[in-house]
């Protein structure tokens, strides 16, 4: 009942972002950043539906251009880090032995920075741009996947299919990509979409603080940050992206909910 | 005069899902003053539910949707939340099936002992101390001063049981309800703790409602016995009478389903043994870490034994026995520190070579049929999965090879399902068809039936006697159940702390036991004789 | 217990190291020279090489890391280059905003957390609990530099309730210092307490199906004390731990949180040092906070064995 509540908001409003993103790729009322110092800082109206802001830049233009670069951004993070996350969790946690103790101890010392501090540090070593946020936040979120999903398949180890895999005489290799692998993906999918969610927030933070794709490029995080100056003139201008990203977080996590609900049961038959 | 209430009276008790499916049908039945009645059925006969709409401590799901529930005449069912919890603790105690789950893990037993007592009876501290410690002496806890300031995950399964019985009745309660009480323990265990319970309960005029699947339980401790299934109840009365002449046809199959030593003695092993194992030693290395180096546990200390061709072998044993371990070290799933192991005269792990034709042809069936099979794979892909190591098969080989194997065990037509969409039973015997498929000349059987319910685990023991009749692959199967061990093996191996106490033909070990554990292990196993000449407890092997 | 303290405090040790190792890496990546940078355009070739040896700059890398290690062990963080400061004491001194914060926040978050979730499993599928549930969802839904700045439009701006920018310091104006600080600890406290209240729920629903708890039933015990005894001690370990990340996280700084409110805190002491190439500080920043995250966790693991006995017997 609930799974279905979660589902039926969640996947509209995931959808319609979505779709926003997409369309922006091919138009948008305004150019995001044509300028018009007639239009300055004006209301919402039937020719501006969000307002101009301070450079007389559409709103709405620049929250479309805004949603393309932030689920851009968010999808190449979250394929990077599930990749390479997925790929050295069930590594190490099927094989074990020494290479899984090395592996683990450098995961854990990078799990001692907060996700976006060890981005933001990466950051400044690739200088700006999309590319380097996507590297950055995949880099900062991989010891996170590392660590889930070689939870996962330490308890699937332990399954007796896994046993009767090599009792069969199936070659390790084999073992992890028929038995240990599929079995994973229903948890790392979960996992993925609430990484799409934090790779959305933590990319609008670090434009927040001017660490990420840099002005005049149209992201919800340097909107807001531009906003910050004319809070009390224009206040629409920091209303229209901080909704974005709560939709956003709030349609991939009730998706994410709704996917749980329904894989997880299943995998824990037991 | 009216005759006195009964002290328990169930009158006409349906129970339901919230969502409206029936769970307990029209159950009526009653439970005199310190009496012991059984309720006995298998899954899904709502024998627990029962026991729980008792005490009115149903799970949020399910709902009482008609009937009474009368305590020495007054009508508990009726009464309010608060009336009820009056009740609970001095009026109905309840011992639980899973001594590892039911005791609170972040208290000490002291204070999980000493709540209820100073929450129904007005008593000093002290006075609560040393009526707790008295209880745990009762029931046989060594140092009960230190015990009341430990944690539960310092005792094991049986003495967890006992202090969970300690605390129950602690209040003196007048009807105990025990669900499953003994079934995560094993036999000797078993047997201790319910003669502990009896006897507590004899002592202090307590009676008893004891909810199993075991029959020969309800055969030693029930003197009524009501058999439940689906929901319904089948068959009342006295247990001695119930058990040797059942009315009903599921009572009939209950009983039917009881593991029995088949009557032509198995037969002498003959030439050479397939599998040799000599001194054989395994030892689980334990946790490594900077400060503590657990002294490493010798699961397996100095094991030998043969198994011959198409011979069943069988080994019993306790929990912590380590006969699992040496299942999966004679097959390589676990190294073995020391000791020699032959098949067909060689070393199999000699070489990768020898390895791998070991490895062909010796498979495993697991004991728990929920984790044994891939939940992503189709019945006929397990199934087949095997067989890719057999290459002179050609794709039409082995797709008939999977259809006939998935006929013998039974399962004709299963082969597009997955394996949630199968029973605990059906599982294990695509579990079974899995280990066969390659048709291999030895097989380890690891508690292959306890996880089932009675009719169904005859039933698999049935199904796995016949194939191997057909195949004749040599069998070493694992098993703490001794009336299924007498049932299917030809020799049997007997072991203790990771020994070998006694070896020898079923009929010898059976009959004529020499080792005292052993003999203690055969007292405990409950058994029914059926002859209906004799008493239906069998007071103990001969 | 021992035997657990003293492994558990060997853990940290390893960690530690490879974090240093870590941070000092990075920095060393960092495109562009900070002395070039010191002297701008005007060093001479002399003086940037003098300068370079000043900082150790021209030795091997390893050497490098072993001085640096050496020094930093020593609590010798190097100075700024922006104003020479020394840098431990400001990373301290900023250190002491943030943990103001993020303390206090992350306390009524717990409480707030703690008690929400319980009730909300205790009452599980009921009106309330979905109600509880939809809320959380949505305060997790909100990011913390939009909910702070939507606060200090309504309730500084709009309603003129509290001062907009600035900060005092609690030592000179207790009152004034609250009134800076009651917006940025409402924001995160909101925040985490949605967090918490999420995992206090799952972990008392899955505490509240054990037979321990039937068992504490079935000794006529009431609700209150059942709760109160057997399901909020079991369920909050996880909880526990939980908090441990989430002060671990934000005790490095909550950089976005300090710039929307303007606070002198240690997350903004990096992003400003990030911004004006400071490496001694940006490195002395990222070390303390990984400092400060496994110093909280090891504490948190420490105190565990209060809520789960069985941890420490391993």
């Amino acid at each position: 009942m609930r799974a279905r509540l979660n589902l039926v908001i969640g996947l509209p409003l995931v959808a319609a972002l979505g779709g926003m993103a997409l369309v922006a790729l091919a138009w948008t009322p305004y150019g995001p950043t044509a300028t018009s110092i007639r239009n300055r800082l004006k209301a919402p109206s039937s020719q501006h539906w969000l307002g101009t802001d301070e450079f007389g830049r559409d709103v709405l233009s620049r929250i479309m251009d805004g949603a393309s670069v932030s689920f851009r951004v968010a999808l190449a993070t979250v394929l990077v880090a599930i990749l390479a996350g997925t790929l050295i969790g069930v590594a190490t946690g099927y094989l074990r032995g020494w290479t899984d103790r090395v592996v683990m101890m450098v995961n854990d010392a990078l799990l001692a920075f907060p996700g976006v501090l060890l981005a933001l540090a990466i950051m400044v070593v690739l200088g700006p741009g999309e590319g380097s946020i996507v590297a950055a936040l995949g880099l900062a979120y991989t010891p996170s996947v590392v660590r889930i999903v070689r939870g996962q398949v330490l308890s699937l180890r332990e399954r007796e299919y896994v046993e009767a895999s090599r009792m069969i005489g199936n070659s390790d290799l084999y073992t992890m990509a028929r038995h240990i692998l599929p079995n994973c993906i229903a948890p790392i999918t979960v996992l993925a979409t609430s990484l799409f969610g934090w790779a959305v927030l933590s990319e609008s933070a670090l434009s927040f603080l001017g660490l990420g794709v840099p002005p005049p490029a149209a992201t919800w995080g340097n909107m807001l940050a531009a906003s910050r100056s004319y809070m009390e003139s224009a206040a629409w201008l920091s209303l229209a992206p901080g909704l974005c990203i709560a939709l956003t977080l709030l349609g991939v996590n009730l998706l994410g909910d709704a996917l749980r609900d329904r894989l997880d049961p299943r995998m824990s038959l037991r | 005069m009216r005759a006195p209430d009964p002290l328990l009276r169930v009158e006409g008790l349906s129970l339901a899902t919230r969502s409206g499916l029936p769970i307990v049908e029209d159950l009526s039945f009653r439970v005199d003053r310190g009496a012991v009645l059984a309720i006995v059925g298998e899954s899904g006969s709502g024998k627990t539910m029962a026991a729980r709409a008792v005490i009115g401590l149903l799970p949020p799901g399910v709902v009482r949707r008609a009937g009474r529930i009368l305590l020495e005449g007054a009508a508990i069912s009726e009464q309010p939340e608060p009336a009820l919890r009056a009740l609970r603790g001095p009026g109905l105690g309840m011992v639980f099936q899973e001594p590892m789950v039911s005791l609170n893990p972040a208290m000490t037993i002291g204070a999980q002992m000493a709540e209820g007592l100073a929450l129904h009876r007005r008593l000093e501290r002290s006075a609560i101390r040393a009526r707790c410690l008295d209880m745990l002496r009762r029931v046989g806890i060594g140092e009960p001063e230190r015990c009341l300031s430990a944690y539960p995950h310092e005792f094991s399964g049986g003495m967890r049981q006992r202090i969970m019985l300690a605390s129950v009745m602690l209040l003196e309660p007048k009807l105990l309800i025990a669900d499953e009480p003994t079934t995560a323990l094993d036999t000797l265990t078993q047997k201790d703790v319910l003669d502990l319970m009896v006897g507590l309960a004899r002592d202090h005029g307590t009676a008893i409602l004891l909810i199993t699947h075991n029959l020969g339980l309800v055969a030693r401790y029930a003197a009524d016995t009501i058999v439940m299934e689906k929901g319904r109840l089948v068959e009342a009365g006295a247990t001695r009478a119930l058990l040797s002449a059942p009315r009903e046809a599921y009572t009939k199959a209950l009983v039917a389903a009881l593991p029995r030593r088949t009557p032509h003695p198995p037969p002498a092993p003959r030439g050479a043994p397939m599998l040799t194992v000599r001194d054989f030693v395994v030892t689980h290395p334990g946790a490594r870490s900077l400060f503590r180096r657990r002294v490493p546990k010798r699961a397996v200390d100095g094991v030998s034994l043969d198994v011959h061709p198409r011979e069943i072998v069988a080994v019993v044993g306790g929990s912590g026995s380590g006969k699992t371990t040496l299942g999966r070290a004679i097959l390589g799933l676990v190294p073995h520190e020391a000791g020699t192991l032959s098949f067909d005269g060689a070393d199999p792990f000699a070489t990768r070579a020898a390895r791998r034709s070991f490895v062909l042809q010796a498979q495993m069936v697991f004991q728990d049929p929920y984790s044994s099979l891939d939940p992503r794979m189709r019945v006929e892909a397990i199934v087949r999965e095997p067989l890719r190591h057999v290459p002179e098969l050609t794709a039409g080989e082995a797709a008939r090879r999977v259809e006939a194997t998935l006929d013998d065990v039974g399962l004709r037509g299963f082969g597009r399902r997955y394996p949630h969409e199968l029973s605990g039973g059906q599982r294990q015997r695509v579990a079974i068809a899995r280990a066969l498929v390659r048709r291999p000349r030895f097989v380890v059987a690891d508690e292959p039936v306890s996880a089932l319910d009675m009719t169904i685990q005859a039933q698999v023991l049935a199904l796995f006697t016949a194939l191997q009749d057909a195949y004749g692959f040599a069998c070493l199967f694992i098993s703490h159940d001794l009336a299924v061990v007498e049932a299917i093996a030809d020799r049997i191996a007997v072991m203790q702390d990771g020994r070998v106490v006694e070896t020898g033909h079923r009929d010898d070990i059976f009959d004529r036991p020499r080792h005292a554990y052993t003999r203690a292990l055969l007292e405990a196993a409950p058994r029914l004789d059926l002859a209906p000449s004799t008493p239906v407890l069998k007071p103990s092997a001969a | 217990m021992i035997g657990y303290v003293l492994r558990r405090l060997a853990l940290t040790v390893p960690t530690l190291a490879l974090a240093a190792v870590a941070v000092f890496v990075l920095v060393r990546l960092i495109p562009g020279d900070p002395v070039s940078l010191m002297f701008g355009d005007g060093g001479t070739p002399e003086q940037v090489a003098a300068g370079r040896a000043s900082l150790g700059l021209d030795r091997p890398l390893p050497v490098q890391l072993a001085l640096w290690l050496q020094k930093v062990a020593a609590g010798d963080f190097g100075h700024a280059i922006t104003n020479g400061q020394p840098v431990l004491p400001l990373i301290l001194q900023r250190f002491q905003v943030s943990a103001s914060v993020v303390l206090v926040a992350v306390a009524i978050a717990a409480l707030i957390g703690v008690t929400v979730g319980l009730v909300a499993a205790w009452k599980q599928d009921s009106a309330l609990d979905v109600a509880i549930v939809g809320a959380t969802t949505v305060i997790l839904a909100l990011p913390t530099f939009w909910l702070g700045l939507i606060f200090l439009l309504v309730f500084g701006l709009k309603l003129g309730w509290l001062p907009v920018i600035g900060y005092v310091p609690l030592s000179e104006d207790p009152v004034r210092a609250l009134a800076f600080l009651a917006l940025p600890i409402a924001t995160l406290a909101l925040h985490e307490s949605g967090v918490i209240t999420r995992m206090a729920r799952a972990s008392a629903v899955e505490v509240l199906r054990l037979e321990y708890v039937t068992h504490a039933r079935a000794k006529g015990l009431p609700e209150r004390r059942v709760l109160a005894r057997h399901v909020l001690p079991n369920a909050f370990a996880p909880t526990w731990t939980l908090v441990g990340l989430i002060l671990g996280n934000l005790l490095g700084g909550i950089a976005v949180l300090e710039t929307v409110f303007t606070l002198p805190g240690l997350g903004r002491l990096l992003v400003d040092a990030v911004f004006a190439r400071d490496y001694p500080v940006v490195q002395g920043c990222l070390l303390f906070t990984a400092f400060v995250y496994v110093m909280v966790n090891l504490v948190v693991d420490l105190l565990y064995p209060l809520f789960d006995p069985r941890v420490a017997a391993e």
